[in-house]
């Protein structure tokens, strides 16, 4: 494992690097750079070990939401995954539990920071800055608070271009540069207030919210709070579940994209909705082999046009499979995987293991709904926005922000305007799950008649709301029905007064890599202009490709005649092949790894690992669990009493979901089961803070270290 | 098939509630409880910390304590299961002289019966409770057999105990009404069903008066909510339970020591009090229970908070529970107004309670059910609450 040098499409500057030290051993780490970011470049993966069975930990979520990553820093316990590295930083494993350092001189408590503010808002990703916007458009005062060293939430991860809809929600705009717009209009009000590293960690009933600003403890009071918090993964009980190296994929877009850490050589990923599939695309470009894809269901659920995108690389994609084990001692040395039956059961005898470093889990999202049931259920002005809501994409979620802003702002008096009706229909479009897919032939159909000129293909059969590819046609030849953008693009072609000039805008614009451009108008075979998003060193004219269709299928081996960047293209680099006749139309990409890549291993690998964990924090098994419900429990408060479960640093964030699936596996209903109590707080806060103490009366770290203010 | 007659039903799978049941069983009664939570102690036994201390001022409570104290100490060795049991004896600090004056004023009466009570001075402390803040101590009292375990763990040990011996619980079920016929209980009406008895044991908690009334009789018991918390794990730093009862702006007095497992569990006693049923979080808990503790023990400073919570003490006007029989209602027991030491007292309250519903109180029986009896004149506030 190492740093990722020329990604396709995130620039950084790292700075001059400096050494700390990791179990005496010296690790380099660039100014920024988490402690948790530096160990995973130089290939350390296991953190500490669990004072319970002594299992090795590491990072999980990377998100400071879970405390696996903990380390000593300096004599202190940190989540090394939102600490920075320092120069000179004494780092040790942290193994069984932590010693307190002694201190005798009592710091002086002092009041915490109070903050009046009409409008809260928690989260400064897509749902929250975008509300940011429209309340402080309106002059309202209004304070965003985020955790992280920077504004965009889980938009600064996301390296590729959106869909959705131009004009509403920067659709054909990269993830991380409609982050940059939305801080920069957010940045532009006055009355708009930004904390970052600044955690909320409770929702009181006298409405006041704690807040744990950088080494400060605050309580803000808000006229209206608007929970944009976003979304948490959800986590899979099987064997070796827990082993460093499973984790999910925001952690893994973290190290990846935001930290250019490449964080596995050989990548396994579980769950084939739009995280999964995206989240493989993401480790293609960062040189990452991606050995494979289960899901469980016979359809991938997240976009077709993201799907192929991966197939079309060169990665296997097992609909209808699910994962039984990660193995290995210290970490992932492979992983098991098998086909499942309708009823999700694995078929014995079709199990097979693939070596990989990696496991990713992609299971989905769910809402973190805390804040906004707490403010609820205390009777406060609340209002929920994005992921936080309704897990949707992130396209949906900067329109409901804007619509919740709106809202709040007339709730306020601060307008009279009314939600237009047409917001909340475009709000429903981007919500709306994938339709049908369209048959090929269908598709075809429109090729008719073009031979002999220029024209784009449209490798796109999946009704998405989705429109960029009809805005940059110079021509306006590329259509979709005006009343709704989830209807299929058409390409007028002969039927047209006006023809194709082969701009090639519209193969470098669309997010799902789906256009290609045939020429056919030269002499000999014609040439096709395919999108490629990976390092221009990897292809040059005179190589020879293996092309494939929209779903993965290889159609030959061709040459590359040219490989080149439009002005406008944004990093999209466009690259001509030559290919016969009878296969130009058809092409949708160019192979990027290997067959030999995703081989299975010679024998299907047996888990050592025990048996699967469900509470991470107090390393509880699903066995454990399993034998509560069978023997009668059906309140997940005495489950958590009698196991443990669900007392850890995470507060249940994990593993409560889980435990209901068991239920569900055992064959209980969920309205026979009592959910346990959610108590603040969110995350951990140490007493010095919440006294008001000065980190330098603590002497200490007293603690959340701030991190270098990221304002820009 | 479950029955519908019953020598006693109790109210309540609480602190109390559980440990009574189980009493009663062993001693050859036929017991029903009836809780409207889904399962055992979860009104406010699970929000105990854990402490159980003899050293209280009180000579009924002293007596109920010191047998608390043996079945916790004990349990592990009796019965098998780990509760967490620690032996980490009690400290009171004194910062000042109003406190050293209290706390010596109290070991007199502590001494008289036989507990295992001292007090040290500043440098003794320190020996005992290290990381305390040297400056400005002037010393405080030491009780080494006090302790503490989790209050989850034994509430739950003793709750399979009552199940093993034939007790019967019911969730979800509460009291509708309480049936009583020529001045006696006949039997207890749930929306699920009506089942007989001669004997109703009301351990309801904070409820009590609400069940209470039930009987048609009106208990002087109201709650006030306490709120506490609990931090991170980390390695062991200090034994006792340490108690400061200099009062403060909002909190009388607070507590905290650390569990078997490593977290250190914290709690304050509200001043004013804050009666009712609210337990919903507050934003004046953490800054202030976390400004006295780091003061106290700057080493805390950097412990991290995992969780708060807030739990109802069942008070009663004196500081002191309200044990026995109804004179009002012949067959109607009351174990109520535990003033939030339900946890502490229960083991051995549930034993007392079966003696009584025997009919088999022991001369020390009657002396603590004479202290706490509900015809008694409520004065006086305790001094150690």
């Amino acid at each position: 494992m190492t740093r990722i040098e020329g990604h396709p499409i995130v620039r950084k500057e790292r700075g001059t690097p400096f050494t700390f030290t990791f179990d005496g051993k010296a690790i380099s780490a660039y100014p920024g750079e988490t402690i948790a970011s530096a160990l995973f470049a130089e290939g350390v993966r296991v953190f500490g070990h669990h004072p319970k069975d002594a299992s090795p930990q590491g990072l999980f979520c990377a998100n400071g939401q879970c405390s696996q990553c903990m380390v000593l820093a300096d004599g202190f316990a940190v989540k090394a995954c939102m600490t920075p590295a320092a120069p000179g930083q004494r780092v040790e494993p942290l193994d069984g539990l932590p010693r307190l350092p002694r201190i005798d001189r009592a710091p002086e408590p002092r009041e915490p920071e109070r903050k009046d503010v009409s409008v809260l808002i928690l989260g400064g990703g897509p749902a929250g800055l975008s509300a940011a916007i429209e309340l402080g458009s309106r002059g309202l005062d209004v304070l965003v608070v985020d955790d992280k060293d920077r504004l965009g939430g889980k938009l600064v991860l996301q390296t590729h271009r959106f869909f959705g809809s131009i004009d509403a929600v920067h659709a054909g705009t990269r993830g991380i540069d409609i982050a940059a717009r939305l801080e920069g209009r957010v940045r532009e009000l006055p009355s708009v207030d930004v904390w970052l590293d600044s955690t909320a960690v409770a929702v009181f009933s006298d409405g006041l919210v704690g807040i744990l600003k950088g080494a400060v403890y605050a309580l803000v009071k808000p006229r209206v709070l608007l929970v944009a918090t976003g979304a948490r993964e959800k986590s899979l009980v099987f064997k070796g579940n827990t082993l460093p190296g499973v984790y999910g994929a925001g952690a893994f877009q973290t190290l990846v994209n935001r930290d250019l850490v490449r964080a596995a050589e050989r990548l396994f990923i579980v769950g084939g909705g739009n995280v999964g599939l995206i989240a493989g695309y993401h480790a293609l470009q960062a040189g990452i082999h991606v050995v494979g894809l289960v899901e469980a269901l016979p359809e991938c659920g997240g976009y077709k046009v993201h799907r192929d995108k991966l197939a079309r690389m060169g990665v296997p994609i097992y609909t209808s499979h699910t994962v039984l084990s990660a193995n290995g001692t210290d970490g992932v040395e492979s992983v098991t995987v098998a086909a499942v039956d309708k009823g999700f059961r694995p078929v014995p005898g079709t199990e097979r293991s693939f070596a990989c470093d990696t496991v990713l889990i992609a299971v989905g999202l769910d809402s973190v709904d805390e804040f906004h049931k707490a403010a609820a259920e205390f009777g406060l002005p609340v209002y929920a926005a994005g992921d936080a809501e309704e897990i949707a994409e992130a396209s949906a979620a900067i329109f409901a922000g804007k619509i919740k802003g709106l809202e709040i702002a007339r709730a306020l008096e601060a307008t009279a305007d009314e939600v237009p009706a047409a917001w909340s229909r475009m709000s429903e479009i981007l919500k709306s799950k994938p339709g049908p897919i369209v048959e090929r032939s269908a598709l075809d159909r429109y090729l008719e008649g073009d031979a002999g000129s220029v024209y784009p293909v449209l490798h796109c059969s999946q009704e998405i709301p989705c429109n960029p590819c009809t805005s940059v046609c110079p021509q306006r030849l590329i259509e979709i029905d005006e009343t709704d953008l989830r209807r299929l693009p058409q390409f007028r072609g002969a039927d047209a007064r006006k023809a194709c000039v082969g701009c090639e805008r519209c193969v470098a614009i669309c997010p799902g890599l789906a256009i290609t451009l045939v020429d056919e108008r030269g002499r000999g075979d014609p040439v096709v202009t395919v999108p490629f998003e990976f390092p221009s060193d990897r292809l040059t004219a005179e190589d020879r490709v293996v092309v494939l269709d929209d779903v993965g299928t290889p159609l030959g081996e061709v040459s590359v005649l040219e490989v080149k960047a439009l002005a406008k293209n944004d990093r999209t680099a466009l690259v001509k092949v030559r290919a016969p006749r009878d296969i130009a139309a058809r092409i949708a990409g160019i192979r990027v790894q290997e067959p030999w890549t995703s081989q299975p291993l010679p024998e299907a690998v047996e888990p050592l690992g025990d048996d699967a964990i469900v509470c991470r924090c107090e390393r509880v098994t699903a066995g454990e669990i399993r034998a509560r419900i069978r023997e009668g429990y059906r309140d997940m408060n005495e489950i958590k009493i009698v196991t443990r479960a669900g007392m850890g640093a995470c507060g249940g964030k994990t593993c409560s979901a889980l435990i209901q699936r068991l239920f569900r596996e055992e064959g209980v209903a969920l309205t026979d089961v009592t959910q346990n109590v959610r108590r603040p707080l969110f995350v951990e806060v140490p007493l010095g803070v919440l006294a008001g103490a000065s980190s330098e009366a603590a002497g200490s770290r007293a603690s959340a270290p701030a991190r270098g203010k990221g304002a820009k | 098939m479950p029955r519908s007659a019953y020598d006693v039903i109790v109210l309540g799978a609480g602190s109390v509630g559980v440990p009574a049941a189980w009493a009663m069983a062993e001693s050859g009664l036929s017991v029903l409880v009836l809780d409207p939570f889904a399962s055992p102690g979860q009104g406010s036994n699970k929000a105990a910390i854990g402490g159980i201390r003899a050293t209280h001022s009180d000579p009924a409570k002293i007596r109920l304590g010191l047998r608390s104290l043996q079945i916790a100490r004990t349990w592990k060795d009796t019965y098998g299961d780990d509760i967490e049991w620690t032996t980490g004896g009690y400290s009171f600090v004194a910062y000042s002289p109003r406190e050293e004056r209290i706390l010596k004023d109290l070991l007199l009466i502590q001494k008289r019966y036989g507990l295992d009570i001292e007090w040290y001075d500043r440098d003794g402390l320190l020996e005992i409770v290290r990381p305390l803040r040297p400056d400005g101590l002037i010393g405080g009292t030491f009780s080494p057999g006090d302790g503490h375990c989790s209050p989850l763990l034994l509430g739950h040990a003793l709750y399979e105990r009552a199940k093993g011996a034939g007790v019967e619980f019911h969730f979800g079920e509460a009291a509708a009404s309480i049936e009583i016929q020529g001045g006696r209980v006949e039997g207890v009406t749930t929306s699920k069903g009506r089942y007989q008895t001669r004997v109703v044991v009301n351990a309801a908690g904070p409820w009590a008066a609400d069940v209470g009334r039930l009987a048609g009789l009106e208990h002087p018991v109201r709650p006030d909510s306490h709120e506490g918390g609990i931090t991170e794990p980390v390695a062991p730093f200090f034994g006792p339970m340490v108690v400061d009862i200099a009062p403060a702006p909002g909190s009388a007095n607070y507590y905290f020591f650390q569990l078997a497992t490593g977290q250190v569990v914290f709690c304050i006693t509200p001043s004013p009090n804050l009666w009712g049923f609210d337990r919903r979080e507050t934003s004046a808990f953490l800054p202030m229970v976390a400004g006295r503790m780091v003061r106290l023990m700057p080493t805390l400073a950097n412990l991290r908070v995992r969780r708060t919570w807030r739990g109802l003490y069942p008070m009663t006007s004196d500081g002191s529970p309200i044990v026995g029989w109804a004179r009002e209602v012949d067959g109607y027991l009351m174990a109520i107004g535990l003033c939030g030491q339900g946890f502490m007292l229960g083991p051995g309250l549930g034993e007392l309670l079966a003696r009584a519903v025997q009919g088999e109180t022991t001369p020390e029986d009657d002396e603590i059910l004479e202290l706490l009896s509900p015809y008694r004149i409520f004065q006086g506030q305790e001094t150690l609450r």
